[in-house]
């Protein structure tokens, strides 16, 4: 396969790569200039056609997604970007806002156009104090060039880009969560449905898109669905409901690897590939126990499930709750898994919303326990009650509003299946990773 | 008719209803138990104690159900749906749910006020699993005793349902509440300086439904199980909101509202949940009184009711155009029947009064706005006229004169003379007659004074008959929109103070006991205004008196 050219990351490290005067000189807005002159019904389903499918985590096909908007509405329809990336270990909408913050802006820009709305809101997280002076300063300049404001390029389309710092908490991060943060509420994800499409921002129908997902509308409508489709993965021909895998992606490479960072590749590599060829191996020599395939919520590949390859798909074969944010996380072999389950469980118990009972109540729960079983005080039931208390959480089984607890649930499942055995060795030699006075028992 | 199948019963919905889970499974006879769904207030489907299981029932007769739970608040049902509540499944998270819940409840029930009609002991005797197991520490959170003047909050009973969040959000429309913190360590709380003290803050308590938010007036007073119970209606105001009366050993604890679609809905204000503490008062009175000279002569009923008896009698044949009697707009139609048909029978041209009618500035509408100012839809009215039965006092005394005399009226026939003999049933709690007014009735030869708590009129009457108050009668109380509900007898009145029923009834020489059932038939023949009544006894949501309305009315 002959190396493969980054398209959503090519302006970065560029000098002044964040610039208005710099990305125009790279062709930039030609693409909205190009989506202007069509009607808003064919963008759309330029990009339906590519089978792009949002790279916010639930993978959910982004021209179908625009389609559910109300026929002919009188408006006002808004765009809610996404930008509250705050799954562990993920970092790749980062650095699009912070070195191509217009490449962002122009996919924002023809979306609004493509949707018909007038308006759209960045909620971005409260701790990207870099991300949001950029992103800011590009709009300025957007708006100082007349690309956004009134009467864009003598077309009649108003826009108006704003961007909101966020509430600084994960479930922010959850579409309804992130509505009602916007509206300046607690965010506490809303019932569905009616689903944001048909009631959102404001009690108006609304649009909640990745930051990512953007930057890949811009290319869509710069390169053509076609050079989208040549990328990735084609649906699996035994699985109705797949919908490919197309298309460019931003994978992030964190944990015990040599060599951290984002890269961009096709859609479909695999966990080995990833940390061996673009992550420089595991670190010290040693060798990957387990690695996180899309964030934490997602779960772990074990050693041998290293070849998966990570599309849409792949981690779901292999007991992951999905690809998510496609942030690989490799742990090494010298890592115990019960620490790594802690602090899965600390983050969840932590930033859990607590509007419903089981989320509220179990990630809570499963911290304590694993918080004890740290002290050397666990017994084997406890593997079977931490299994038990994640299997009754979440909106799988339909218990939750959001996903937040599915996403708490699955690691604690997905550790205690795959690593067991450490799991019993931990417990019955009376381990322990910390003295029982050091530990704090709250979650804070 | 859509048909909705629960737990394999199928029952019958309106074709144009709009019913949840849980209302659909209620029309079956069937409870899904809930903590956070409450029918006023917004859907949160948050405490997940609800979880069912769905499906559909296909035109071919076979059934689909979903994999997953479906909290039964948050889904509409249609035709063909399939709900099941007792299944395992449904059993294990019903289990599960409770399970979380209590992980961090103190179970203080011994102490706790609201152990015997707690949801969380209810539903944990039915659903839960008996037995917690976490090992570790629980959270300990700070209790809160102020949270209004009348409210405290016990943190760590919570159970996070936020139905005292949304009352104060879309009832009252005065947003004192809030959760603070997330997820475990969450809080209900006041925001800084805005304690929750407005009108209508004692239902925060009543919603709350395990023991958490606690009403300061009740608190430790009583066990709730030691309580008796009978329906009422609250005399604060003309909206007549449907009450409960709770006491114990004749000493009354509490008013709760109880539910009433035709009435007030679910909740009531605190002037009428707290305002009824003059019932056990000092200044009730307690023992009839017949005076001469100054002196008290009597204080037995079996002489002073005779004595009045002709006290009266010998009044009519001085002077009968000179007779007056005051029936107070506190008073039950009964009474003002009985009161008004004697007036009658001793003087053909007694003159019928209708007592003060006390009001205070507007009526006052809920929810109020971030201004203050009421918004729409009204969800609650706290009326400006203060008494319960203008409309049933007003329409048996038109009935019988035709027209009524206005209270202030009479004084002034009392003072150019044109009447010499009064009588006055009273009942207005904050006082009905000011001392100027009351100086007046120095120029009456006979003054008789019923009512329950010592006035001015009282201190100047030849007779005063101690009353009972209303939570110590049984009658009827005609609302601001003609609905007529049964206050019952709920507790006895102090020493010798008698319902006035029945002091009227033994006045009047009628036979038999006080029985507000008969009454109220024969009310409805004499006072077609108030025909609704025929039906004899109101049931738990009243009757509109218009004849009509009433029938279809009468719930099944």
């Amino acid at each position: 396969m002959a190396e493969f050219q980054p398209v959503l990351l090519a302006r970065v490290g560029k000098p002044d790569s964040h610039l208005l005067e710099t990305y125009r000189r790279d062709g930039g807005y030609e693409g909205f200039k190009k989506a202007l002159g069509m009607a808003p019904a064919e963008v759309v389903a330029t990009v339906k056609d590519s089978g792009l499918r949002g790279r916010g985590g639930a993978g959910f096909p982004t021209g179908l997604k625009w389609t559910f908007l109300p026929k002919d509405h009188p408006g006002p329809i808004y765009l809610a970007i996404n930008a509250d990336e705050s799954e562990p270990a993920t970092f790749n909408n980062r650095i699009l806002m912070e070195e191509d913050p217009h490449q962002v802006l122009e996919g924002i820009a023809i979306s609004c156009y493509a949707i018909k709305s007038k308006a759209a809101y960045i909620y971005l997280r409260y701790e990207y104090g870099r991300s949001y002076r950029v992103l800011q300063k590009a709009i300025d300049e957007c708006y100082a060039a007349g690309i956004f404001g009134k009467n864009i390029f003598g077309s009649g389309f108003d826009l108006d880009v704003v961007l909101h710092r966020g509430a600084a908490a994960y479930i922010c991060g959850e579409e309804t969560g992130l509505i009602e943060s916007l509206e300046g509420k607690r965010a506490w994800p809303r019932i569905k449905p009616p689903f944001p499409a048909i009631e959102g921002l404001f009690r108006k129908p609304t649009i909640v898109n990745n930051i990512e997902t953007m930057a890949c509308v811009k290319n869509i409508l710069d390169l053509g669905g076609d050079w989208f489709k040549s990328l990735g993965v084609p649906p699996d021909p035994s699985n109705p409901r797949d919908a490919g895998s197309y298309g460019p992606k931003l994978y992030c490479i964190s944990g015990h690897v040599n060599k951290p960072g984002c890269v961009e590749l096709p859609m479909g590599i695999t966990a080995r590939q990833l940390i061996d060829e673009h992550g420089g191996g595991v670190w010290k020599g040693r060798k990957a126990k387990a690695v996180v395939p899309g964030g934490i919520s997602m779960g772990f590949l074990s050693a041998s499930e290293l070849d998966t390859p990570l599309d849409f798909n792949g981690p779901g074969k292999v007991g992951c709750l999905g690809l998510g944010t496609a942030a690989i996380t490799v742990i090494d072999d010298e890592t115990s898994m019960v620490d790594v389950l802690f602090n899965c469980a600390r983050f969840f118990a932590h930033e859990s919303c607590g509007q419903c009972t089981p989320c509220r109540e179990g990630t809570a729960w499963m911290h304590k326990i694993l918080t004890r079983i740290r002290m050397g005080e666990g017994q084997m039931r406890d593997l079977d009650l931490l299994t038990e208390v994640a299997a009754s959480m979440g909106i799988i089984p339909g218990t939750t509003i959001c996903g937040l607890s599915d996403g708490a649930a699955w690691p604690i499942k997905n550790a205690i299946k795959k690593f067991r055995p450490e799991f019993e060795e931990y417990i019955s030699t009376g381990r322990k990773t910390v003295k029982p006075a050091e530990s704090l028992m709250a979650a804070h | 008719m859509p048909t909705v199948i629960v737990n394999n019963k199928p029952v019958e919905i309106g074709a144009s209803e709009r019913l949840n889970c849980i209302q659909a499974a209620e029309r079956a006879g069937i409870e899904i138990p809930h903590y956070c769904y409450h029918h006023d207030l917004s859907v949160v489907a948050s405490c997940r104690m609800c979880l069912v299981e769905m499906g559909d029932k296909k035109p071919d007769g076979t059934i689909a159900m979903q994999p997953k739970l479906f909290p039964g608040c948050q889904t509409p049902v249609k035709d063909g749906t399939v709900i099941v509540s007792d299944s395992q499944k449904v059993r294990d998270a019903q289990k599960a749910t409770l399970e979380y819940l209590l992980l961090n409840h103190p179970l203080d029930c011994p102490v706790c006020d609201q152990a015997g009609e707690c949801g969380l002991q209810d539903y944990s005797y039915e659903y839960g699993r008996g037995y917690s197991r976490l090992q570790e520490p629980k959270n300990i959170k700070p209790d809160k005793d102020y949270i209004g003047d009348q409210i405290t909050l016990f943190t760590d009973r919570c159970i996070m349902c936020t139905r005292c969040v949304r009352f104060t959000r879309e009832i009252s429309g005065t947003a004192e509440m809030m959760v603070t913190s997330r997820g475990t360590h969450e809080e209900i709380d006041i925001f800084p300086g805005e304690p929750c003290n407005n009108k209508l803050a004692g239902n925060v308590v009543d919603l709350c439904p395990v023991g958490a938010l606690c009403s300061k007036d009740f608190l430790y007073e009583q066990r709730v199980w030691w309580l008796n119970s009978k329906n009422s209606v609250c005399p604060d105001c003309s909206t007549g909101c449907s009450i409960r009366v709770d006491q114990n050993k004749d000493v009354l604890y509490r008013l709760k509202p109880r539910e009433n679609p035709q009435a007030q809905g679910s909740f009531m204000c605190d002037e009428g949940r707290f305002g009824w503490k003059y019932i056990h008062a000092d200044h009730r009175l307690k023992l009839p009184e017949q005076r001469a000279d100054g002196k008290v002569v009597s204080r037995d009923w079996d002489a002073v009711l005779p004595a009045v008896r002709n006290a009266l009698q010998d009044a009519m044949l001085r002077a009968p155009g000179k007779f007056a009697v005051v029936v107070s707009p506190w008073a039950t139609v009964e009474e003002a029947y009985l009161l008004a048909t004697y007036a009658r029978k001793l003087s053909p041209t007694a003159r019928l009064v209708l007592g003060p009618v006390r009001t205070d500035g507007e009526d006052d509408l809920y929810p109020k706005d971030v201004h203050g100012q009421p918004a729409t839809p009204t969800r609650f009215t706290i009326r400006a006229e203060k008494c319960p039965n203008r409309r049933g006092v007003e329409a048996v005394l038109k009935q019988i004169q035709g027209s009524v005399i206005e209270f202030n009226d009479l004084l002034d026939q009392v003072v150019r003379g044109d009447v010499e003999t009064l009588y006055v049933l009273g009942g207005d709690p904050a006082g009905w007659i000011s001392e100027t007014d009351a100086a007046k009735l120095d120029k009456l030869k006979l003054l008789v004074v019923q009512d329950l708590l010592a006035s001015a009129a009282s201190a100047r009457a030849h007779f005063v008959l101690a009353g009972g108050a209303w939570a110590e009668k049984d009658g009827t109380f005609v609302n601001h929109k003609g609905l007529a509900q049964a206050i019952h007898r709920a507790l006895r009145g102090p020493e010798e103070a008698r319902p006035d029923g029945r002091i009227l009834l033994e006045l009047a020489e009628r036979s038999g006991m006080f029985n507000a059932v008969s009454l109220r038939k024969e009310i409805a023949t004499a006072v077609p205004a108030l025909a609704g009544l025929a039906v004899g006894e109101l049931g738990e949501f009243g009757v509109l008196v218009n004849a009509p309305a009433a029938a279809e009315l009468q719930p099944a």
